[in-house]
């Protein structure tokens, strides 16, 4: 098939950016979206033009490093999937598709379509951990988990913290990353201990860092590729009421 | 700068602080004042409804909201206590809500091109623009229905006159800016109670199904208590 | 001529005596550093994988200034996260027969008996405390209703010693060591430094002291120093272009550390995996692996007879060759991976593999959806379903699945002894990088067993030793050894930009990967071998005329970031040819076509080839030298495998 793509271009952090359209021709359908990329980047290559920059990795979904604004979609059209296991089949022939960038003051452009995500690092270091020191552990039967527990826990945690989230979110907001860390940890006897001071400082980086706040407007769910629950945020709600009645220490 | 470093030393300012210098404790402000505000519109819903009871009966019930807390309190005190603190949750649920809507700008400074709402209910994403039609209708009912300035009649000691002259047939605009005012209120309480429950830690996918069903419901029927009075006297049923 | 022999390897620090008391004797043995002075010690760590991540994690809470590299964006997206199946652990939670001796004969054998009995054995034992160490900090391992661990079983074991998180085990454990990492950093004994990549090693006086780096975003290249450096940069299988790594996986550093010194071990060991998801054209950029537990249930098939187009419904039960049934009766569809993916090819050889090009496999379902229902098939594999229906867009409850070996893990990697230091003072190498405890054949649920005890458990006891020595002479950048380095890296950019040829990175990537699936793949011969290193010398004289590298090496360019790691695989592509011709027995996932039952079955030569075969670069155009270092098996008695 053939496609008009509208791709936003941004040489470096600081020029304003454009779209600029392409034109690719004999896309076939088994490609995946950044294979289609790829083919692109091809020609101009050859033709003496620089690349489309973006951002990729492990291509089989679980990396988090790609995410593409794909008309006006976090990801894309396929629900619960990322860019890159998104396939062209999914597009008809003559489609226009525009290109763009996570869009967040908290994710800067670095070039074209790449985006600065460090700072949800840095919402993890203010607390998204258990302090276990290596060598300090119990053995792993000491502390049995209620299976349902373990299971929560696990579908929070699969997050993998790609930023659609903050994408498609009307406020910027990364509200439903920051709560799948607190969730996750929360619902394990380990993460006991630290809870309280944990969605305090997770909470604080999240602001310090520049994203919105969450108003449970809902968009992030539906482009989460991994379908984390609108409920995380919730349970980070109730957890940050608490924490701030009667905080520890 | 974290919260743990200091924790240890927290006055009553630093709590308050603490609890909405976040993010999420503007969130919660937001729910707080919100839930404050529809517990008084379903009482003044209720004694809206008087209407239909009679003249009499709804101008005694207006004079008798001077009376509450006498003696204890002297005339009128409870009603302008609770004007305070009306007040004060509007300025707070306002404040919450436009440092919140400034953030938000400010997160994404740069627009997409191409943007398509992928899930979120027309409710949640008219918030902010419904929350200032609710505010501008509000300064609006006050100076009609309160102080009578606006109101044809204005005769603050009956009521149940200016409501009548208020919504009558010829006066249709007044009647649809009402509908449209409770119309932009019921959007704003079917996301707002929602939102308000999972501020407060409504945490559950089937908590979650139950709060946006009883939301939605809620607002309907508070919807349909407020348009039933202006609707009534404009089709001629209350006079 | 293509290598020289060199001198044995003499020492490889492993203790003596009995092997369960031997890594408790290492470490008595070694000097330990005060805590006092572990802050004037600095280590540079390179990978955030499960090896990298959890070493600088641990040296970091240990009291050792860390720097921590990658070339992601971010240290949570190494390539362990997407290891699926498990982690195996000697626990015996299962009271099923398990033993640290058991898991350490299980990984012998299964290595062919090419592995270093010490280290396996250490892996073992130290297998028990990854899992507490993990719970402890909060990875959601699957769990039963008691609230304790669940086990499988995995990859053909006899006992349930695997430990999970539904089908993505790797991402847990990474993303655990991961915030390990960054709590380091928060505590500000550790330093991230992502979208940098390293480029070249720096030795001083014999030690390796530095790196230079390249900072992916602004293209600046930097110096960095410290008293000892870690490899954790994981495998070379990306040589092959298709693979089932990342994109961005790659060898250069430890390709410049080989260059700087650094003995190379056993490059030809390369495991494929016989169940991913075929190619579906030219485009393709990588392959996906799909679990191994698919062949529990599913059957797999091809056409009876050669170029037979029918779709694979309309072909009658009598025209199918369940040819793994027919040549394993006992194993089956169960077959190792080595012997599933060799089987794959074959058939496809003989023209008789399906879909496009010829290169697949159908693994079908339908007996089990017979047997037990499609619900029950759901239940079980419903994920994987989804994930190739997602790819191909084909629904495998209505149409056999098709599958294809693609190369997975590479056991070789940079010699190290049992300290995990290299050759080269001061270089320690973990995880997938070094080659030192799978041998030939690596088992399933090991990688991440191995990288994890690599990185919180061996080297934070063993790097001790060398950095009791310390701290070294102050270097810096202006040093003449740093400023080589750097000078060697921003020549080469260069060099790369300025071919402005007419051919781009990836078709010469996709062509080096071609000839190395082709002849140093799953069948190697001496006559492939030798053309293909004629093949690669002939492409990467091409390479460096006809590569066209756009934009500039000051800003972003993932063009010329592809370009150098290329480069590097050229190099390594031939030693890995080299290492493959020289080792004339088959082993593990080295099948040598003259090596060979009279049923097709790999045989061992281990009269000659029980040694690790580690290589010394002598320069560009000269003669790899080979050192062996041999192998004894004290404990697990070297037989032959039968899968019949």
């Amino acid at each position: 098939m053939n496609l008009t793509l509208r791709i936003w271009r941004q040489p470096d952090p600081h020029d304003k950016g454009r779209m600029v359209t392409y034109r690719v021709t004999d896309v076939s359908p088994d490609m995946s979206f950044l294979e289609m990329l790829d083919m692109l980047n091809e020609r101009l290559t050859l033709d003496g033009e620089e690349p489309v920059a973006f951002d990729h990795d492990c291509r089989e979904g679980i990396c988090g490093m790609c995410g593409l604004m794909i008309n006006g979609v976090a990801h894309g059209p396929e629900r619960a999937t990322t860019t890159c296991q998104l396939h062209m089949r999914q597009f008809k022939d003559g489609d226009t598709i525009d290109v763009e960038p996570w869009r967040a003051r908290a994710f800067p452009v670095v070039r074209d379509l790449v985006v600065d995500r460090s700072a949800f690092d840095r919402i993890i270091q203010a607390g998204g951990y258990v302090s276990a020191p290596t060598g300090s552990a119990p053995d792993a039967h000491a502390v049995p988990v209620p299976k349902a527990d373990a299971d929560a826990a696990f579908e929070a945690a699969t997050c993998i913290g790609c930023g659609a989230c903050v994408a498609a979110c009307p406020n910027g907001s990364a509200m439903l990353f920051t709560a799948a860390k607190v969730t996750h940890l929360g619902l394990l006897p380990q993460g006991q201990p630290e809870r309280r001071d944990r969605v305090l400082d997770m909470v604080a980086a999240h602001d310090e860092a520049g994203f919105g706040g969450c108003t449970n407007a809902g968009e992030c769910t539906p482009a989460c590729p991994k379908g984390i629950p609108l409920e995380v945020i919730g349970r980070l709600n109730r957890d940050h009421l608490k924490a701030t009645a009667r905080p520890t220490r | 700068m974290h919260w743990t470093n200091r924790r240890s030393e927290l006055s009553v300012t630093d709590m308050v602080l603490l609890a909405t210098r976040s993010t999420v404790g503007k969130k919660t402000v937001m729910a707080v004042t919100g839930i404050i505000l529809v517990l008084f519109l379903v009482a003044h819903m209720l004694g809206n409804l008087k209407v239909f009871v009679g003249a009499e009966s709804f101008d005694h019930y207006a004079h008798w909201l001077r009376t509450i807390g006498t003696p204890v309190l002297p005339d009128s005190w409870y009603l302008w206590i609770q004007r305070l603190v009306l007040t004060a949750c509007v300025v707070a649920h306002i404040w919450a809500a436009t440092v919140l809507a400034v953030r938000a700008r400010r997160a994404r400074p740069v627009r997409y091109a191409h943007r398509r709402p992928v899930q979120g209910s027309y409710a949640a994403r008219t918030m902010r623009w419904g929350g200032v039609i609710i505010a501008l209708f509000v300064v609006y009912h006050i100076l009609d229905l309160t102080t009578g300035h606006l109101n044809p009649v204005g005769d603050r000691q009956h009521p149940y006159g200016n409501v009548v002259a208020d919504f009558a047939p010829e006066r249709w605009y007044v009647t649809l800016f009402y509908v449209l005012a409770v119309v932009s209120l019921g959007f704003h309480l079917r996301h707002g109670m929602f939102s308000a429950l999972r501020t407060l830690g409504q945490q559950t996918a089937a908590g979650e199904r139950r709060a946006r069903g009883a939301s939605l419901g809620f607002a309907v029927a508070l919807c349909a208590g407020y348009l039933s009075v202006p609707l009534a006297v404009t089709l001629g049923l209350v006079s | 001529m293509y290598y020289v022999d060199g001198d044995p390897i003499a020492d490889t620090k492993a203790p003596d005596g009995p092997i369960e008391t031997r890594w408790d004797r290492r470490r008595f043995g070694a000097k330990l550093v005060n805590p006092a002075n572990r802050r004037k010690l600095t280590v540079i760590v390179v990978g955030t994988g499960l090896a990298g991540g959890s070493a600088a994690a641990t040296l970091g809470e240990a009291g050792y200034r860390v720097k921590s590299y990658c070339y992601q964006d971010s240290p949570r997206r190494a390539h362990s996260i997407a290891a699926q199946g498990g982690i195996n652990a000697a626990k015996n939670y299962r009271n099923d027969g398990d033993s640290i001796h058991r898991l350490f004969y299980d990984t012998v054998k299964g290595g062919d008996f090419r592995s270093r009995e010490s280290n396996v054995y250490r892996l073992a034992q130290v297998s028990v405390e990854i899992i507490d160490q993990c719970v402890a900090q909060g990875v959601p391992f699957a769990r039963e209703y008691g609230g304790l661990l669940d086990n499988r079983s995995f990859g053909g074991a006899q006992v349930s010693r695997t430990f999970y998180a539904r089908g993505q085990t790797g991402q847990q454990l990474l993303l655990g060591a991961y915030q390990a990492l960054e709590r380091q950093v928060a505590a500000g004994t550790v330093e991230t430094h992502t979208r940098h990549e390293m480029l070249e090693l720096i030795v001083v006086d014999g030690r390796a002291r530095g790196i230079v780096v390249r900072d992916l975003v602004t293209g600046e290249i930097r110096t960095d120093f410290a008293d000892a450096v870690v490899l954790a940069t994981g495998g070379y299988g990306n040589v092959f272009f298709l693979s089932t790594n990342a994109k961005g996986c790659n060898v250069t550093a430890s390709w410049r550390a080989h260059r700087k010194g650094a003995l190379f071990a056993n490059p030809c060991y390369t495991q494929i995996h016989p169940t991913c998801i075929p190619q579906s054209g030219e485009h393709q950029s990588k392959l996906t692996l799909m679990s191994e537990s698919l062949r529990n249930d599913g059957r797999v098939w091809v056409p009876l007879k050669a170029g037979d187009t029918r779709a694979p419904g309309d072909i009658p039960e009598a025209e199918r060759d369940y040819y793994l049934e027919r040549i394993y009766p006992s194993f089956g569809n169960l077959v190792p991976r080595d012997i599933a993916s060799r089987a794959a090819k074959n058939v496809c050889d003989e023209g008789r593999g399906v879909g496009p090009g010829g290169l697949g496999v159908y693994l079908d379902f339908a007996d089990a959806i017979g047997r037990l229902g499609r619900d029950a098939v759901e239940a079980k594999y419903g994920n994987l379903f989804e994930m190739y229906e997602r790819i191909t867009g084909e629904d495998p409850y209505e149409v056999p699945m098709r599958i294809y070996p693609a190369v997975h893990y590479t056991m070789g990697g940079l010699w190290v002894d049992y300290d995990l230091q290299a050759t080269i003072p001061g270089l320690f190498v973990i995880g997938e990088a070094n080659f030192s405890d799978h041998g030939a054949n690596r088992l399933g649920a090991s990688a991440l067993m191995q990288g994890l005890a690599d990185g919180y458990f061996v080297l934070p006891n063993t790097i001790n030793d060398y950095l009791a020595a310390g701290p070294f002479p102050q270097v810096d950048a202006d040093h003449p050894d740093a400023v080589e380095a750097r000078t060697a890296v921003k020549d080469r950019l260069a060099r790369l930009l300025a071919v402005d040829g007419d051919r781009t990175v990836d078709s010469f990537h996709r062509e080096l990967g071609r000839i190395m699936w082709d002849y140093c793949g799953m069948e190697r011969t001496e006559e492939g071998l030798r053309k293909a290193i004629e093949l690669i010398r002939a492409l990467r004289d091409e390479y460096w005329r006809r590569v066209r590298v756009p934009g500039s090496a000051a800003t972003l360019n993932q063009s010329l970031e592809k370009a150098g790691r290329v480069a590097d695989f050229f190099e390594l592509a031939e030693l890995m040819c080299v290492d493959a011709l020289h080792r004339s027995e088959s082993c593990g996932g080295h099948f040598r076509a003259e090596s060979q039952t009279d049923d097709g079955e790999a045989r061992r030569d281990d009269e000659n080839f029980t040694y690790v075969a580690a290589w010394e670069w002598t320069g560009a155009s000269a003669p790899p030298v080979l050192h062996k270092e041999d192998l004894t098996f004290e404990y697990v008695q070297p037989s032959q495998r039968s899968y019949k």
